[in-house]
């Protein structure tokens, strides 16, 4: 209270304490810590501010893409020649299967039909350039240029031309986010393409992965491939994903430390192909129901 | 050493408010630049937050520290709140010692802003342990000194406008 109604000169003005102020704002960071991890509900908040900040970004990254836009323009002639005749064996020598492939597709089609099988899915997909990697240490995520405007939606499968690299897990107008199969239990049904023991491929950090939950006598060796086994309804089957590079067995544990590396190239940027959406599969037929009869060990209680 | 000191200082003109927001943007703008898992890449939102909150404590105090580590939260597309968790903490932490570090010459400050740095990446190492990331290693404390050996000539840097005189006056003083 002022002596004769006087205010307190203004430079005494200086807000709440310190510590209130502290323990305003880290009550407010915390609650957004809690809501962003359990309830996802800022999602919309950070398209927002990701749209504001988008031209900032890309003027950040400028500076990258036209040095790697300088280098492959000073890649020498005989470094370019070697690359073209390289790439045109590699096509002569796939162009067998792919010729093959259109007959095999209509025949498997031909035989799907006359099984009475479900055909195969036919998938759309986009390619689309790897920007940057996000600038996150604790995640292994990566920035792709196409987003909501091109259709992309969270849970398409991105792969590059060796195998599955990651999942979309965010979506902004014009980029989303690929959580790669490295980052840190980020999950993927695997298959072992030796003996098609099925399993769930789990992200073990540095780069790594980790086959969990397979007993320690499990048929697993070192140089097996993993593909996707699609049963998900999320990844088509047979995308090749991981090589075991070490078993432990370790009888103390019950089950069997098996680490992985991936095939494709997940920490290398480049183009890849965003998979289009599995269709769901229709809901399983349902069992006729059977009139239940009253079971004669049971009392009709009233 | 710790003897107060009576050696003269350059007298400062006030700082401007749009050079402080200016400089703030600036850093969020280098923040952006994306140099992927490169160990060693200073925070420059963080330091040049610790810079003003040492030298300007009433006009960039915790609020500028929650804005700007939104800001950064989106940008890095990681969990929301962690770095404005951190910020805050390092803007309280930097306030309230600011009297103390302008006391001493720039490399002993330099050592000052060291800890501070490391407490920004204890916390926002802690928020991300806590739901489950992986650990960066131990590569991921190295940017805290990059940022510490930065702060001689960034201080420079900063107040590069304050040592211009009003109006050109050979016969002044100072």
């Amino acid at each position: 209270m002022s002596v004769v109604g006087h205010q307190p000169p203004p430079f005494f003005h200086r807000g709440p304490a310190p510590l209130a102020r502290l323990l305003f704002f880290v009550a407010l960071s915390l609650l957004l810590l809690v809501l962003d991890l359990r309830f996802h509900t800022l999602e919309l908040a950070r398209q927002v501010v990701a749209v504001v900040t988008y031209p900032l970004q890309r003027l950040a990254s400028a500076p990258l893409e036209g040095h790697e836009r300088w280098n492959t323009y000073l890649s020498s002639f005989t470094a370019l020649e070697k690359e073209n005749a390289a790439l045109r064996h590699q096509q002569l020598v796939t162009a067998n299967l792919l010729l093959r492939q259109e007959h095999l597709e209509l025949e498997n089609q031909r035989l799907r039909a006359l099984l009475d099988m479900k055909s195969r899915q036919p998938v759309s997909s986009q390619v689309a350039e790897i920007l940057y990697s996000a600038r996150d240490p604790f995640a292994r995520r990566v920035i792709l240029d196409k987003g909501a405007q091109h259709h992309i939606s969270p849970g398409q499968v991105v792969i590059d031309e060796l195998g599955v690299i990651g999942q979309i897990t965010r979506v902004f107008p014009l980029l989303a986010e690929v959580t790669l199969i490295t980052d840190k239990d980020q999950a993927i049904p695997v298959q072992i393409v030796r003996n098609g023991l099925r399993s769930v491929l789990f992200g073990a950090g540095a780069g790594n992965l980790e086959l969990r939950f397979l007993a320690a006598n499990a048929d697993v060796q070192v140089g097996d491939v993993l593909v996707t086994s699609g049963l998900d309804d999320v990844y088509l089957p047979g995308l090749p994903v991981a090589k075991v590079v070490r078993v432990d067995r370790d009888t103390t544990y019950a089950f069997a430390r098996i680490l992985c590396e991936p095939i494709p190239g997940v920490e290398r940027h480049g183009q890849v192909l965003v998979l289009g959406r599995r269709e769901a599969l229709p809901p399983a037929p349902q069992e006729p129901e059977v009139k239940e009869k009253p079971s004669k060990g049971r009392k009709a209680s009233k | 050493m710790m003897q107060p000191m009576h050696g003269s200082k350059r007298i400062l003109r006030p700082v401007r408010d749009w050079f402080v927001w200016a400089t703030l943007l600036l850093a969020v703008f280098l923040n952006m630049i994306p140099f992927g898992r490169l160990y060693g890449v200073p925070d420059w939102v963080a330091l040049t937050l610790t810079f003003w909150c040492i030298r300007e404590p009433f006009k960039v105090g915790m609020g500028a520290a929650f804005l700007f580590g939104i800001v950064m939260d989106v940008s890095f597309a990681g969990v929301m709140g962690q770095h404005s968790l951190a910020y805050v903490l390092l803007a309280f932490t930097a306030s309230g010692l600011a009297r103390r570090i302008l006391q001493f010459p720039l490399l002993q400050q330099a050592l000052q802003i060291l800890p501070l740095l490391l407490g920004t990446q204890v916390v926002m190492l802690a928020a991300r342990m806590s739901v489950g990331s992986e650990f960066p290693g131990s590569l991921y404390f190295l940017e805290s000194f990059t940022a510490a050996l930065l702060w001689y000539p960034l201080t420079y840097l900063l107040l590069l406008p304050q040592y211009q005189p009003m109006e050109k006056d050979e016969n002044r003083p100072i």
